[in-house]
């Protein structure tokens, strides 16, 4: 096990650097000059263009640039500078990512809690009335895009009802992001519902679920531990790999509910062609996605002893 | 089961609606009301550093406003330069300038603005190694190639043209007569800078200190800026209201949902999209006035082939293929006025402004189709308009203007749009020349004269002249206008020179911009400067 970890953990290094280079270079094969697009539809002193880009080390060959940025990363903790307004971008993912953290926590909770929940009671009664209308509410949850979901809720909630805020004010208040978080986590509430109730109802089925009901078990424990813990594997393995996803792509849900995080930062930076700010954002989702990646399989181990890691 | 589902989904929302009232309470949109409620104003992340010469654009523009005065300030309504911190301006050659700093002015932390402020500050606004983004506007100044080489390292770190000749009193010796220049002063660039900045810039970037109506109470960069009214401000133009806090909106459909909700005072910027829900929405609290702002057509002069002798009536002729007026009433919901010069509303008569356009600018198919036929029609048979696709609605009026076109000229495809992802991009192709047909060009204007809508768009090599357009007889008509000490007489100078603008059609003009904003039922007195800047210091809340 402790092995395996470690094996995991070099392996990162290698795909750490992969990725941020792919990055890197297709941030800077992109068309266009950030510095002379700060000086908007007016003329720019060529002089002053060349300033700002020796000042920030655009001027220098590309190796050298992705050089100096990692080395930056890695020996100072420095994600460099943003073109833009001069911030350092550690500040400026130090203002994001904890709003983002904080709504993709809300989201994650409400599609874990919610998503298995239903999954639960569709699966045990597949095929009667709680199992269709539960279909039904799925699907119309995974054919509505994004941002239709967000303006309704916004509509219904915030004006019609008035129970809600429209918007999350710069104090990100809790209550605030519960509405964006729904917005957020409804889609893939409706994949872990479906994938609860397919497994479980298929494990139903199983073997092992006879001989524990024929053993005389208590039902309660014939489906929390035996039929819970086998069905289990497929979710967890969806539920880890959205984890990135709902960091790095809440870009509408965060327009739509004014959330100043992580998604809108990506958005921003890739029309401003603004490198830096772009490739730290990416780093630590590399990160996240690593790291969960690594958790997701160890969980398998726990879920289902049959599987070890040497 | 179904039940159960609902009875969770009711339980969650009481919860939010619970969580929701709690909190609400503490949100400081409140305060107080009467001369010290505070306004809350929606706002966006400023794109630079605010230090004056660097700021280029409306967000960080608000700030300047409020806490900077120059030596001039722009009348709200008129857009008349008015004497701020000037006692007086003297000049008797229109190059030699004699600037008298009133007595008695302080920054907000004690320190007297005196004529050292100013040229401190404009000396470094102007030094290339501070990289500030108006550097070009002491380019008037002697010396300005000197601390601001085009290229090579600088030869003088301090402006040979600026000295100060007494505790209130510099000079300013200018490389060319220019009798408007005491006019462009009111620039948020001009304005004065305390010991503080140079001294501990860093300090000063994180919480700026000026010497306007209002001072910085507190700023976290990205998320929002609270000013609160300078009790000891000695202007005249005293903040009527307690204080302004600034709000970053992710955009401005949030921020105007935020309005209707009552979290919000003041949005300076309708989004096209809620422009059919405002009257409803807001009724009367909808402010649409014009502002310095003017979209035209470029062409490529650089390219042979849109250079050549008798093509100005086919440049004519498409400025009469556009129907401006309805693309303004369809597209635009009025938010923008048919342009019929090259200048702007907000210079009024006496500025300059003056129907100089005339039947050019009025939509004429079958002339239209004439004057295109006469001037040897469109070189390669199709034309592509080149645009920036990532913001504003130009995909929308870009794709209008070639439909008019195309229909006013019975050809479909002598016209189609050619759009470029990125700002960024679309700014650099315009800067090195890369279109082989017209582009769309803005201009928002730096201060409201008519020199500036013309000398730094037209002027030959001027600094955004992106089409390349050059007249020896513009230029001649220009540098005259600016030799007039006689304001009237320079401004029909200026009008003469648009005139050749007109007869070679050096760029189509479109549309004037107006500025729009939306204030809740809290708020009274709210207005849009010509540079569609919200007179904060006016407002006063109920």
């Amino acid at each position: 096990m402790g092995r395996y970890v470690a094996r995991r953990l070099l392996q990162m290094i290698p795909v750490f650097f992969g990725t941020t280079l792919l990055i890197f270079l297709m941030v800077y094969s992109l068309p266009g000059d950030p510095v002379a697009g700060l000086f908007g539809d007016k003329g720019a002193s060529p002089a002053t263009i060349e300033a700002i880009k020796h000042k920030l080390g655009l001027d220098q060959p590309l190796w050298k640039q992705y050089w100096d940025y990692m080395s930056g990363i890695i020996l100072h903790f420095d994600f460099g500078t943003q073109i833009r307004n001069d911030r350092p971008v550690t500040e400026v993912l130090g203002d994001a990512f904890p709003v983002t953290l904080q709504l993709a926590t809300l989201a994650f909770a409400f599609e874990l809690i919610f998503g298995i929940g239903l999954g639960i009671i569709a699966g045990l009664r597949a095929g009667r009335l709680a199992d269709n209308s539960i279909l039904i509410f799925t699907l119309l949850i995974i054919s509505i895009p994004v941002f239709v979901l967000g303006y309704i809720i916004k509509m219904v909630f915030a004006f019609n009802l008035g129970w809600i805020q429209p918007n999350v004010s710069n104090d990100q208040l809790w209550s605030e992001m519960i509405a964006p978080a729904v917005v957020l986590g409804g889609l893939s509430l409706a994949y872990v519902a479906r994938l609860t109730r397919t497994t479980m109802a298929e494990n139903l089925r199983a073997d092992y679920m006879r001989t524990a009901i024929a053993k005389g078990l208590p039902r309660r424990r014939v489906i929390g531990v035996h039929l819970m813990r086998n069905s289990m594997i497929p979710v967890v393995t969806f539920l880890g790999t959205d984890i990135g996803a709902l960091m790095g792509g809440a870009i509408v849900t965060e327009r739509i509910f004014n959330v100043k995080g992580v998604g809108g930062l990506i958005a921003e930076s890739i029309t401003r062609r603004e490198g830096t700010t772009l490739v730290g954002l990416v780093t630590i989702l590399v990160i996240v996605y690593l790291v969960t990646s690594l958790l997701i399989d160890l969980l398998y181990a726990v879920l289902d002893p049959r599987i070890r890691y040497a | 089961m179904r039940g159960a589902t609902h009875a969770k989904w009711a339980a969650l929302a009481t919860a939010v609606a619970l969580a929701a009232t709690a909190c609400g309470g503490g949100d400081d949109s409140g305060g107080g009301g009467g001369a010290d409620g505070i306004v809350s104003s929606s706002w966006g992340d400023p794109q630079n550093p605010l230090e004056p010469a660097n700021t280029n654009e409306v967000q960080g523009g608000k700030v300047l406003s409020m806490i900077f005065r120059g030596l001039k300030e722009y009348d709200p309504k008129t857009g008349e330069a008015k004497d701020m911190l000037a006692e007086k301006i003297e000049t008797t050659d229109s190059v030699n300038f004699t600037v008298t700093v009133k007595d008695g002015w302080t920054f907000s932390n004690g320190e007297k603005v005196t004529a050292q402020s100013f040229v401190d500050a404009w000396n470094y606004g102007a030094a290339l190694k501070n990289n500030q983004k108006n550097a070009y506007f002491f380019g008037y100044i002697e010396g300005y190639d000197k601390v601001h080489p085009e290229e090579g390292e600088a030869t003088a770190d301090t402006l040979s043209g600026l000295k100060v000749t007494g505790p209130q009193t510099f000079t300013v010796k200018l490389t060319q007569k220019f009798s408007t220049f005491p006019d462009t002063l009111g620039y948020a660039a001009y304005a004065p800078l305390p010991k503080a900045f140079f001294d501990d810039h860093d300090a000063w970037l994180a919480k700026p200190v000026g010497n306007g109506p209002y001072t910085i109470d507190s700023y976290s960069k990205g998320s929002q800026m609270q000013l609160k009214r300078w009790d000891d401000y000695p202007g005249d133009d005293k903040a009527r209201n307690g204080g302004i806090t600034l709000k970053v909106y992710t955009d401005n459909n949030t921020a105007y949902t935020d309005l209707i909700a009552g979290n919000l005072d003041l949005v300076d910027d309708v989004p096209a999209a809620q422009l059919k829900n405002v009257s409803a929405d807001l009724g009367d609290r909808y402010i649409n006035t014009p502002a310095g702002i003017i979209q035209t057509l470029s062409f490529p002069f650089y390219d042979p082939a849109w250079n050549k002798p008798g093509q100005e009536k086919l440049r004519q002729g498409l400025s009469m293929a556009i129907d401006r007026n309805q693309i303004t009433e369809t597209i635009f919901q009025k938010t923008r006025t048919p342009a019929v010069d090259w200048t702007s509303p907000v210079l009024g008569e006496e500025g300059g402004f003056k129907d100089v356009c005339g039947d050019f600018c009025k939509y004429d198919a079958a002339e239209a189709k004439k004057l295109v036929a006469e001037g040897g029609g469109i070189p390669g048979g199709t034309m592509k308009i080149s645009y920036n696709a990532d913001t504003g609605s130009h995909k929308e009026w870009v794709d209008a203007v070639c439909n008019s076109i195309n229909r006013a000229l019975g050809n479909n495809t002598a016209c189609v749009g050619n759009p470029i992802g990125t700002f960024a991009d679309f700014r650099n192709q315009v800067t090195t020349q890369k279109f082989d047909g017209p582009f769309r060009a803005g201009w928002q204007m730096d201060y409201p004269l008519i020199q500036n809508f013309l000398q730094p768009l037209y002027y030959t090599n001027a600094s955004s002249n992106d089409g390349k357009y050059s007249s020896e007889e513009f230029d001649k008509l220009v540098d005259q206008a600016n030799a007039e000490s006689d304001i009237p007489k320079a401004v029909g100078l200026f009008q003469q020179a648009e005139e050749v603008l007109r007869d070679d059609m050096g760029a189509i003009p479109l549309w004037y911009q107006n500025g729009s904003a939306g204030y809740s039922e809290r708020v009274e007195n709210v207005t849009l400067n010509p540079f569609s800047v919200p007179v904060y210091n006016q407002i006063t809340v109920k």
